[in-house]
């Protein structure tokens, strides 16, 4: 009975302020008159009518394989060149202030850079959310690879370890939470990316389809857009999220037994 | 020192590094010259300072972007040469148009950057304090922080237009949560012992905030502060060149559509060396802030 209560308080503190503000957001948008600010009713609706139709093949599909090109494009790139540039120092010292340029530069920016040289086709959408989002991932590789354990480090030599064994065994496990942590950033920027470069130029896509409603003042659609957004940040971030819980259960056990904890 | 003494170690016939440039002139004219003499110039390079290799780097880095389009292997029209970059970068300091879209672009920035941190700090320190608060806010944040800003510029442009407003809202948007979230994360790292002490000795409320939590908080909260500056520059950025408004990215934008190759590679690097600029002052501050944190004396200790 007490469990049980314990659940249910549980799910109030989860569910109660959402479904205050949801509520509140119905109350207000109902009243509201302003052609901005569409009811909520209208909004599922459009939800439903717009994504739910060819628009899921046409749009939400092309964008969702950009994304993930994108993003598994960057994560390659940054862990390869984060483990070569983490274990060559006079490599890093060589490429540091190139590097460091590289990441200050705003992603967007490189968007009309790279449309002069593969046009404004998929590949270019690619490049862009490769050129954002690999900076996180390549200087927490980095700094993972440079944080290897002395002892790990010479214990892997005396039992010879080497080459791609090394890499497997001990280089890419010492390093994955940094890697992970770099991961999660570059997911955030991938999106931001995905939906900026279909904003500036493209025929298809999320951001293309989001900006086409708000040019023509299809207002209940383009809120629609935005919480299709909203939504597919999220759902992202609790796959990841997932991945993040398989890939450092390791890590975070041994986190709490030298904390002393159970 | 160790360094070398290892790569020294990895070709066992090479000399200790240092003494190995003498007697390289006379091992030169054997049968493989380019051997030692690699061995030489290696072990040389070896002695270099981290900084030198950092120069050469940017070095060799111009010479590859002024030589690619100059040989040949990428067109002109895409990749002009360095130096037509630099031309066009001196000719648009000369122009006053220029210096106003820097001004804008940093405006959107520091206003906005100023709101998202005071917001995060008064609602992280607001909620943190509180346990209740915390768990009853929970979800929601986990819900709205990974909404990309992106999303809303459609809605800033419908309501604001194209002015400063729709910039401020995409970048207060997403340089809230890094503030918040490490300030969140900074008051619950309080260490309990000090804080029932402080309760035990009768701390005030407020006193309690600024002797006890504010000073664990601070190290997480300049971290936040310094990914929310990153990010506050490019939401200001992309706003400028998706939306229009005034500024840097709508200048890239514009010379973009007018074909002005060599005016949109030097306004990228204006906005590179401007993101450097936000990197290293936010690094100075943090430092400043907190030269009496170990993290800190430790590093400079070392």
């Amino acid at each position: 009975m007490r469990a049980l209560r314990g659940g249910a308080k549980a799910l109030l503190f989860q569910l109660g302020l959402p479904a205050v503000l949801i509520g509140l957001w119905w109350l207000l948008a109902a009243r509201s008159t302003n052609f901005y600010y569409p009811t909520l009713d209208e909004i599922l609706s459009a939800f439903r009518e717009t994504w739910f139709s060819d628009r899921f093949v046409d749009d939400i599909l092309p964008s969702l394989g950009r994304l993930l090109a994108g993003y598994l494009g960057a994560v390659v790139i940054g862990v390869g060149l984060g483990v070569l540039l983490g274990s060559r120092r006079r490599l890093r010292a060589l490429l540091e202030p190139v590097l460091e340029f590289f990441r200050a530069v705003p992603p967007p920016v490189l968007i009309p850079v790279l449309m002069l040289f593969s046009g404004i086709g998929d590949t270019m959408k690619i490049v862009v959310i490769i050129t954002g989002a690999v900076w996180p991932v390549l200087l927490n590789t980095v700094e993972g690879v440079r944080a290897i354990d002395d002892v790990l480090a010479d214990t892997a030599r005396c039992y010879g370890l080497a080459g791609p064994a090394r890499l497997r065994r001990l280089v890419l496990p010492a390093a994955s939470p940094q890697i992970v942590a770099g991961m999660r950033q570059a997911l955030s920027i991938s999106i931001i990316l995905m939906v900026i470069g279909e904003m500036f130029a493209s025929s298809s896509g999320l951001g293309f389809a989001i900006v086409q409603f708000q040019r023509s003042f299809a207002i209940p659609e383009m809120w629609s857009g935005i919480l299709l957004l909203g939504l597919l940040g999220f759902g992202l971030s609790l796959l990841f999220g997932l991945f993040e819980s398989r890939v450092l259960r390791w890590h975070r056990g041994l986190r709490q037994s030298q904390r002393g904890e159970k | 020192m160790s360094t070398q003494q290892r790569s020294g170690a990895g070709r066992p016939a090479a000399p200790p590094p240092v003494a190995a440039r003498p007697p390289d002139p006379p091992a030169a004219p054997a049968a493989e010259p380019a051997v030692p003499r690699a061995g030489g110039l290696r072990s040389w390079l070896g002695s270099l300072p981290d900084a030198v290799f950092g120069v050469l780097g940017v070095l060799l880095f111009a010479g590859l972007l002024e030589a690619l389009p100059r040989v040949g292997v990428v067109s002109a029209d895409y990749l002009p040469p360095f130096s037509d970059m630099i031309g066009a970068l001196a000719e648009e300091a000369g122009e006053s148009a220029f210096w106003t879209a820097l001004l804008d672009t940093l405006r959107g920035w520091a206003y906005g950057l100023a709101i998202a941190s005071a917001l995060g700090v008064l609602l992280g320190l607001l909620i943190g304090s509180f346990d209740l608060l915390r768990r009853i806010t929970a979800s929601t944040i986990e819900f709205l922080r990974p909404i990309p800003s992106v999303a809303l510029i459609p809605l800033a442009v419908l309501v604001y237009g194209t002015g400063l407003e729709s910039t401020l809202l995409l970048v207060v948007y997403a340089a809230l949560w890094p503030v918040l979230l490490q300030t969140l994360a900074g008051v619950r790292d309080v260490d309990p012992v000090a804080r029932d002490t402080a309760a035990s000795y009768g701390f005030t409320p407020w006193a309690r905030l600024r002797y006890v939590v504010w000073p664990t908080a601070l190290p997480y909260l300049m971290t936040g502060l310094r990914l929310s500056a990153s990010v506050a520059l490019i939401l200001a950025v992309s706003s400028e060149l998706i939306i229009g408004s005034p500024g840097l990215g709508s200048e890239i934008a514009r010379a973009q559509s007018s074909n002005a190759v060599a005016r949109m590679y030097a306004l990228v690097l204006v906005t590179g060396a401007l993101g450097v600029c936000v990197n290293v002052l936010a690094r100075v501050l943090e430092r400043r802030v907190l030269s009496w944190h170990t993290s800190v004396r430790t590093e400079a200790a070392t």
